[in-house]
């Protein structure tokens, strides 16, 4: 789950990290009013989107009146943003944020993620705040720093008396960097975070220091336990098929072409994309039913596929195991049955009762070529489009 | 004999009486696996599947000799149930629990790195050693003992990979799964050093997918200590950037963890990729022939 910046701020700002003053605006609210209020000459406007690269394509915009700040604000919402990483459609913008914009000394770069292969939390920092930080990794390696933090202890002073002469800043900084490290890694573990990115994390003229950006993603495993993010969960989808799959708990991702897939199995999921590109088709969506998933899953996974415009011909590819594929078969006759299937679909069953699966479908009257195996059902899935 | 498991491991199930742990069960004393004890917290006293339940891992391998644990427990408290069987000193924690949080894996990870107990998974179909041993969800009949050694992330897509080796008459020594999680117990390095040691293997087949480096550090051993033949294929050649396939261990993040770059890494240390899933059998097979390992009339590994 991805938080929007001021939701995360707003986070922050609870476990004692300073955050410019500012305000979340959404459709109907008074934006100028709230320059007014935040009570600073110069404020800054930043479109809330979940992808990055908003400051190259116009989503961050600088204000100097409430009337300035009405106009921008009017214009931003409801429009939608293009960066580098939204896609070309653009993701609509649905909040803004209005805040304070701060007389900077310093920008520094600091994330708490975790690294897969030590199996532990790792604070990343560098002196180059403000930048593409993977620009930074490609061009000046060097100047990324990697802590380990222990998982049970936190973060160690010396750990970050070690970082301040690192970044080049001043000594007497280090309580005030090592206070804000050991709050940022509270707000890590107590919120189960997957990623905690302050970019910039700024000195001000006065020493301070501030979380001018914030971007916190929470760790979907442990969802349960958060129920107070479940506000947040409608403004994960990025589409309304996405919102039906997380409903139905399906895993289904979007793609560019024209197969629809249904497997059960991530792994399976994605060898499948993998083998239709190589016979020459392009895949519409990843979707994985899950090992055990229920003739409802199946049906309803089915419907998803079938709404999607881009799709024009279907490959079911299911190993049951557990799963039983007489079951499968008959959820997918029942499927068709109520919504009815006008372009091609192949289907390829492996695995427990899979006879008893090819007689249901052949014996359904309905238009269903099978494939013996995965070879031959990418191969045929893909003529179907060609 | 295989790797970590054989005809004599006494498994205990935690979660025994739970939906999924009761059917698979089961499925595991079908196959003919010593599942000699359950342990559900308030059950203890009573039979399931005519397997007796205790409130506790530590009661249950006193009293039953039970080596190896297998967790079928939700996952708000499989971290406290791999926890509670590697203090109570089992060898062997099997759990297939997907939605562990990955901060309690790290937790889980530092606690028993001081332990005796291994851990498989989470979020896996299990291990089997065909004909012997059978721990996790698996479909028992696609197995066929044998001299191949498989580790993978993945679940189905092992099935399909295991099947594809049966129907050509290559058996399997052991089956890994070690899970689709971004912190997961064995990896593929420690799995493919079992299997260089165990004299039963004399190939392996290695089954990753985008996310993470376990597959490059993979490459770094086996260039360094694997001498037997290995086969790989990654799943994910066509995933976008950015978002997570179905298992939370399988994302590209930043540019890391693509599948090209562990391809590229495999390769150079001299593991023979299958470019397409339809393929993984046929190629082993191919390996094998090159080897000489693969009797071409009986189409059956030689002994």
């Amino acid at each position: 789950m991805k938080l929007f910046e001021f939701q995360a701020k707003n986070i922050l700002k609870e476990y004692g990290v300073c955050i410019p003053r500012g305000k979340a605006i959404t459709r109907d609210m008074d934006a100028s009013k709230a320059f007014q209020e935040i009570g600073c000459s110069r404020c800054v406007v930043k479109a809330q989107i979940l992808s990055g690269g908003r400051g190259k394509s116009g989503g961050i915009q600088f204000v100097t009146s409430p009337e300035e700040t009405k106009a921008c604000v009017a214009s931003m919402l409801g429009s939608y943003l293009v960066t580098h990483q939204t896609g070309q459609k653009g993701t609509e913008i649905t909040y803004v944020l209005i805040e304070e914009a701060l007389s900077i000394k310093k920008e520094l770069y600091l994330a708490i993620t975790i690294d897969r292969c030590l199996q532990t939390p790792m604070l990343i920092a560098s002196a180059e705040g403000g930048m593409e930080i993977e620009e930074v990794a490609k061009r000046t390696p060097e100047k990324i720093i990697k802590i380990p933090i222990d998982i049970f202890f936190g973060i160690h002073f010396f750990q970050t008396r070690r970082l301040t002469s690192q970044l080049s800043i001043s000594g007497t900084l280090a309580t005030t960097l090592h206070i804000l490290i050991a709050n940022l890694f509270d707000v890590f573990v107590e919120n189960d975070c997957s990623l905690l990115e302050i970019n910039p994390l700024a000195v001000t003229a006065r020493d301070e220091i501030y979380a001018v950006d914030a971007k916190m993603d929470i760790d979907d495993n442990a969802l349960y336990r958060h129920p107070e993010f479940n506000q947040f969960l409608p403004f994960q989808d990025a589409s309304p098929t996405e919102a039906l799959a997380r409903k139905y708990r399906l895993s289904y991702i979007s793609l560019e072409g024209n197969i629809g897939c249904l497997v059960n199995g991530a792994g399976l999921a994605m060898a499948t994309m993998d083998i239709i590109k190589l016979h020459g088709g392009e895949p519409a969506n990843f979707l994985d039913v899950g090992g055990d998933a229920s003739p409802e899953q199946v049906m309803q996974a089915f419907k998803i596929i079938l709404s999607d415009p881009k799709v024009k011909a279907i490959l079911i590819n299911i190993f049951g195991g557990i799963m039983k594929c007489d079951v499968i078969a008959s959820g997918i006759i029942q499927a068709i049955n109520e919504v009815g299937i006008h372009i091609p679909l192949v289907i390829r069953l492996e695995g427990t009762n899979v006879e008893v699966a090819k007689k249901i479908l052949d014996n359904s009257g309905l238009k269903i070529t099978t494939a013996k195996d995965m070879k031959e059902a990418a191969s045929l899935v893909v003529s179907k489009v060609l | 004999m295989g790797i970590l498991i054989n005809k004599d491991t006494r498994v205990l199930c935690q979660g025994i009486t739970g939906q999924a742990g009761s059917f698979h069960t089961e499925r595991m004393l079908e196959y003919g696996t010593k599942l000699v004890a359950g342990v559900t917290p308030g059950k203890g006293g009573t039979m399931h599947h005519n397997v007796p339940v205790f409130d506790n891992v530590l009661d249950a391998m006193t009293k039953t000799g039970a080596n190896v644990s297998v967790i079928f427990v939700p996952a708000p408290f499989a971290t406290d149930a791999i926890i509670e069987a590697a203090d109570a000193g089992i060898e062997l924690v099997v759990c297939i629990t997907e939605g562990i949080p990955t901060l309690d894996m790290i937790r889980v990870k530092k606690y028993i790195s001081n332990k005796q107990t291994r851990l498989i998974g989470p979020n896996c179909p299990g291990i089997i050693t065909p004909g012997a041993c059978k721990i996790g969800i698996m479909p028992g009949y696609i197995h066929k003992p044998g001299h191949v050694g498989v580790v993978s992330r993945s679940g189905t897509l092992t099935y399909e990979a295991v099947w594809q080796l049966t129907r050509r008459g290559i058996g399997q020594s052991t089956c890994l799964g070690i899970g689709g999680d971004p912190i997961v117990g064995i990896d593929f390095a420690e799995a493919l050093r079992l299997f260089q040691d165990d004299h039963e293997t004399r190939a392996m087949i290695m089954i990753g997918e985008i996310g993470g480096s376990a597959e490059e550090e993979a490459a770094t051993i086996i260039q360094k200590e694997i001498t037997k033949p290995v086969v790989g294929f990654i799943a994910g050649r066509t995933a976008p950037q950015g978002k997570r396939m179905g298992h939370a261990g399988a994302i590209i993040s930043g540019g890391k963890g693509t599948a090209g770059s562990k391809i590229s890494a495999l390769k150079n240390a001299g593991v023979t990729i299958a470019d397409s899933p339809a393929d993984i059998g046929e190629t082993v097979a191919r390996v094998l022939r090159q080897t000489g390992m693969l009797n071409i009339t009986k189409n059956e590994m030689d002994l």
